[in-house]
């Protein structure tokens, strides 16, 4: 099966001169669920935007060998429109296609009863909670029907229970939709939880330090967190950071 | 505080104010030359009814004709900037001269350009001039200030520069614009105002004539209900502009909450 999309060599220096990452080579398979894990500044967002094509690669290609997949992205901040309410905010992609406003409005409502706010559809972010608006961001990138689903480190500005409550259901969206998503994050455990492969990032430039390749049970919920399998997950990641640390000094 | 007090604690002032004021030019015996009283003021409204308003009507005109052509200036001129670095390098600077130069320094240029039988026309300039740069500076702080990573979105979907402008970036702009607009309203009349004063001669209508007329012949009555009139006028535009301001963002705006808090 081929990939759906792979980096080759791919590199990022910009303007000012700072050499940003790579090169870097990585294949994703569809249906995995990738997490590039490293410090903050070590170029795992550089690489979701080379992905993204919303910047050029200063070297290297970024192939899709079935196509370029439809793509949603799912930014840190919910980076929502604030003088829309959260059904014309998830619209907003599909209407930039030109769906018609009719089906928009059937698709992003969908889309924001998956995450759990269909009573939410008119209200305005500025009255949303952190992890509400969260979801709205997330029911955007959903509406479209994305095929790669790529975020940066899309809760790390959440407390530990809207966190654990949005693992789990982005974990549920995944298995249903038959995602591949590419996630970038600088939390362990959410890696261990959420991972079928981590990739350890060195600090800038990003490099490939070690991928974690170890294949805990697929699907999962709540209670893997509990399991013997996520510890030593979470243990192996935890000590293959520290070596790509250790190696970059 | 409660709205009422809000509203009744200035109205109680205003009102002891001018009490205080008609007792002391009663009880001194002050020349209405010097200082008239609000009586004489209030009778100066009934007698030069027709000059007042006739002038407040060339003023208020002119006021907002040329308010609305500094917004539309403006708000095109920041669009341009927007879409060209090249194009804002060029001009801005010429803008900020045209702004720092004070008006009453510009007038009587501008009069002989455009010519004492077109005065209305000179007032039109100068107070488009004054009233031009808010609106040009804040759209264009506005138009850059929209979200970098909801314009990556915009174009992940494939929106074209005319949908980024549109639907992003001048929603985003808007409360800039509209907080500009409240500034731009008031100075547009003060452009007016000033021009009509610096233009100098009597072919000029407004209020501000009125008053220099007034002045000079010693009608202080009438010259100071001129001045109420203006800065009734002057109220009116910001309670109009804050208005339209709260109607377009009360529903998303940060800077309605705090209001109803």
């Amino acid at each position: 099966m081929p990939a759906l999309l792979t980096l080759s060599a791919i590199s990022k220096t910009f303007a000012n001169g700072t050499v940003a990452l790579g090169p870097m080579d990585l294949s994703i398979q569809e249906g995995e669920f990738v997490s590039l894990v490293g410090p903050s500044g070590c170029g795992k967002s550089t690489a979701l935007r080379l992905i993204a094509g919303l910047i050029a690669p200063s070297g290297g290609t970024v192939e899709f060998p079935q196509g370029r997949p439809e793509t949603g992205f799912v930014f840190q901040e919910p980076t929502l429109m604030p003088w829309a309410d959260a059904l014309s905010n998830a619209m907003m992609p599909l209407k930039l296609k030109g769906v018609a406003a009719s089906e928009a409005e059937d698709r992003a409502a969908a889309a924001l009863k998956r995450v759990g706010l269909s009573d939410f559809l008119h209200a305005y972010p500025r009255a949303l909670s952190g992890g509400m608006k969260m979801r709205v961001s997330i029911a955007r990138a959903l509406a479209a029907g994305p095929k790669l689903l790529l975020m940066d480190e899309p809760f790390a500005a959440l407390d530990e229970f809207t966190r654990q409550a949005l693992n789990d259901d982005l974990l549920a969206l995944w298995a249903e939709d038959k995602l591949t998503v590419t996630f970038v994050t600088h939390s362990v455990f959410e890696s261990a939880y959420l991972s079928t492969r981590v990739v350890m990032v060195t600090p800038r430039p990003g490099r490939i330090a070690a991928v974690i390749d170890q294949h805990p049970p697929v699907p999962r919920d709540a209670s893997f967190r509990l399991t013997p399998e996520f510890s030593a997950y979470a243990g192996h990641i935890s000590n293959a950071l520290k070596q790509a640390m250790e190696g970059a000094h | 505080m409660n709205t009422v007090l809000k509203i009744a604690i200035p109205v109680g002032l205003g009102i002891a104010v001018i009490a205080a004021w008609q007792w002391a030019v009663t009880a001194l015996a002050i020349s209405p030359i010097v200082l008239p009283g609000p009586d004489a003021i209030a009778r100066a409204f009934v007698s030069d009814f027709a000059n007042l308003s006739a002038a407040l009507w060339t003023t208020l005109r002119i006021t907002i004709v040329a308010f609305v052509l500094a917004v539309v200036g403006g708000v095109a001129l920041a669009v341009l900037f927007s879409q060209s670095r090249i194009i804002e390098t060029a001009l801005f600077p010429y803008a900020v001269i045209l702004q720092v130069t004070p008006v009453v320094a510009i007038a009587p240029i501008v009069t002989i350009w455009v010519g004492y039988d077109n005065i209305n026309a000179v007032l039109l300039i100068l107070a488009w001039i004054v009233a031009f740069f808010p609106i040009l500076a804040n759209t264009t702080l506005g138009l850059r200030s929209a979200d970098h990573n909801l314009i990556d979105l915009f174009r992940l979907y494939g929106a074209s520069r005319w949908q980024i402008l549109w639907k992003l970036r001048f929603p985003s702009a808007l409360p800039y614009l509209l907080s500009a607009m409240k500034v731009s309203g008031g100075l547009a009349l003060i452009g007016v105002v000033v021009a009509e004063f610096a233009a100098g001669t009597g072919t000029a209508t407004g209020l501000a004539w009125l008053i220099t007329l007034a002045t000079r012949n010693l009608h202080m009555a009438t010259a100071f209900a001129a001045l109420v009139l203006l800065s009734i006028l002057g109220i009116v535009i910001f309670f109009a502009l804050s208005a339209l301001e709260w109607a377009l963002l009360h529903r998303w705006h940060e800077s309605a909450i705090a209001k109803e808090g």
